[in-house]
């Protein structure tokens, strides 16, 4: 950049800065800033006690806590689990691993309103999965763990997707060197290779978790969408809508935008933070 | 073989892992299929063939042809301006183009009921002259456009950075046009990358729901999309008739699944290409 004061482009030869930086800015400014500052103004206009009455209900603060809780656990699920797929996809080769490494992309490919009606038909009493449960007295769909489960669904490629890669990286050099120094397999992977695959791992089940938070359809239907017990903040939003609380639902998305915001900044802040560091380690 | 990790290690984590993606991603996906075949293929065709399931699919076909042109557009010129040139605000503009990825899709649909719902001055003056938004088909698409517009940019952004604009330049040196440079030195190395953003794009397009929810008013006939109409038939408790429409949409997103693995293998393959010459 060349500095301030002057907000003009470094010299280049090239043409089309300004026709390509403008059409861009006008498209961006058509869907996103100008309908977000509509959102804003209306959230703006209400008095604190409005935004607080409509936001800090018990019903909305019971979903809240409902939503946290339940991407939490899809989102170490999925750490785990995630983990152990990518591990699998990376290091071994099995008969048919590559039409499985590329069904990890079905939950990022299904629309999430059928991954929502066929989750809520396997996990039904009646279902694949469902019935066995029931025997054993375990109720999955319309209670929180079913939203666990379509959570789960939906996060899983996050996790692999991250993880890949940084397995891939691992050098067989040092697991090597670990080995001769009289490390067994165990004391390698969590003293040399855990360390190194962690701020993957961490930002895909960051992301995870971020694209839980505001996940609606895979999840309404399997929810149950009982007030105080298994409503989604999704679906508070939905519900003030369909009563015509514009701004009861502007408040409530204000809230989980700032939660959003927050994840996003995080997961920039932890890749930012895993990049510096192998700038400095290589 | 890159791993060392002893034979029963590899087996228990292989069947973990197996067992995992059965239950997870095999399971549901052939649930869809046999609930949409429960009562026979003709149930199933008179499913598929309903004219609610007919408007349904033209409507989302239409927000799809439209926001892939849209896509491209944007997808091309945001990464020529952010790739071949510096400016103030450049990181402001590649956040902003991730900001889709952050929000809620019901948020993104609340953003546009805000902007052009007829409660509002500037959604009312609309409707005045006769053009409706909200619960209409422009609604739809302008949602459908706010949860796509990322992916295409999302590819050529860092495809395009680590070419550089070496041959570009070199182009515009010897006298081409700006036009001629693009259509003839950066066109052809970024196609691939360029299909790769538009076939992901278009699958969101096609399965969107959350965002097209709230901006649709679910009017059967006239703004359904066919997420929604499995919605609709879902709540209606026409479980055969809901899973045969989501049946489509998972036949889709295999096709998407597919073509999406075609390409990565040839762009792999064209990389190693350039990385020889």
């Amino acid at each position: 950049m060349t500095g301030w004061p002057l907000p003009r482009r470094r010299y280049s030869i090239l043409p089309g800065f300004g026709l390509t930086l403008g059409y861009a800015s006008l498209y961006l400014s058509l869907i996103v800033l100008l309908p977000m500052a509509a959102l804003a103004s209306g959230v703006f206009r209400m008095s604190w006690a409005e935004f607080a009455a409509a936001a800090f209900d018990g019903r909305v603060v019971a979903s809240y806590r409902l939503t946290l809780l339940c991407s939490l656990a899809a989102a170490l699920i999925n750490a785990v689990f995630g983990f152990i797929v990518a591990w699998c996809l990376v290091r071994y080769r099995f008969p048919g691993w590559r039409i499985i490494d590329a069904m990890v992309d079905l939950p990022f490919a299904l629309p999430t309103a059928v991954s929502g009606i066929v989750l809520t038909a396997l996990y039904a009493p009646n279902g694949w999965f469902g019935a066995p449960l029931a025997r054993l007295g375990v109720k999955v769909a319309y209670t929180p763990l079913g939203i666990v489960a379509a959570l789960v669904f939906i996060g899983l490629p996050f996790v692999v997707r991250m993880a890949a890669p940084a397995i891939e990286d691992l050098d067989a050099e040092s697991e090597q060197a670990a080995a001769s120094l009289g490390a067994d397999r165990w004391q390698c992977f969590t003293r040399v290779q855990l360390p190194a695959l962690a701020p993957a791992l961490i930002s895909g089940t960051a992301m995870a978790f971020a694209r839980a938070l505001g996940e609606y359809g895979s999840v309404i239907f399997i929810a149950g969408n009982m007030p105080m017990k298994t409503e989604i903040t999704a679906l508070v939003i939905i519900t003030k809508l369909e009563q015509f609380d514009y701004a009861g639902a502007s408040a409530v998305a204000a809230v989980m935008l700032a939660a959003s915001f927050a994840m996003l900044l995080t997961i920039n802040f932890l890749e930012w933070r895993s990049s510096s560091r192998h700038r400095s380690a290589g | 073989m890159k791993g060392s990790d002893p034979g029963w290690v590899r087996w228990v984590l292989i069947t973990v892992a197996l067992a995992f993606l059965a239950v997870m991603l095999v399971a549901p996906l052939a649930a869809v299929f046999m609930e949409a075949f429960g009562k026979g293929t003709r149930v199933y065709w008179r499913n598929v063939t309903d004219p609610a399931t007919l408007s349904a699919m033209r409507l989302t076909l239409t927000a799809a042809a439209v926001s892939a042109p849209l896509n491209a557009l944007f997808g091309l010129a945001a990464a020529w301006a952010v790739t071949r040139f510096e400016f103030p605000g450049r990181s402001l503009l590649v956040t902003l183009i991730d900001l889709p990825f952050a929000v809620s899709p019901v948020i993104a649909g609340l953003i546009f009921v805000a902007g052009f719902g007829s409660q509002t001055a500037f959604g009312g003056w609309l409707a005045d002259h006769g053009l409706r938004v909200i619960f209409a088909t422009p609604g739809i698409v302008l949602a459908t456009l706010f949860v796509t517009f990322p992916f295409v940019a999302r590819e050529l952004i860092p495809l395009m950075q680590e070419q550089g604009s070496d041959d570009e330049q070199a182009a515009i040196t010897l006298g081409a046009s700006g036009w001629t440079t693009f259509r003839r030195i950066t066109l052809p190395r970024i196609r691939l990358a360029l299909v790769y953003g538009l076939i992901l794009a278009n699958a969101r397009a096609i399965g969107e729901f959350g965002a097209v929810s709230v901006v649709s008013g679910h009017i059967r006939g006239v703004t359904n999309t066919l997420p929604l109409h499995v919605e609709i038939l879902y709540n209606e408790y026409n479980f055969t008739g809901a899973f045969a429409v989501a049946s489509l949409l998972a036949l889709f997103a295999l096709a998407t699944i597919a073509a999406k693995n075609i390409l990565e293998w040839r762009l792999r393959r064209a990389r190693e290409e350039g990385d020889k010459s």
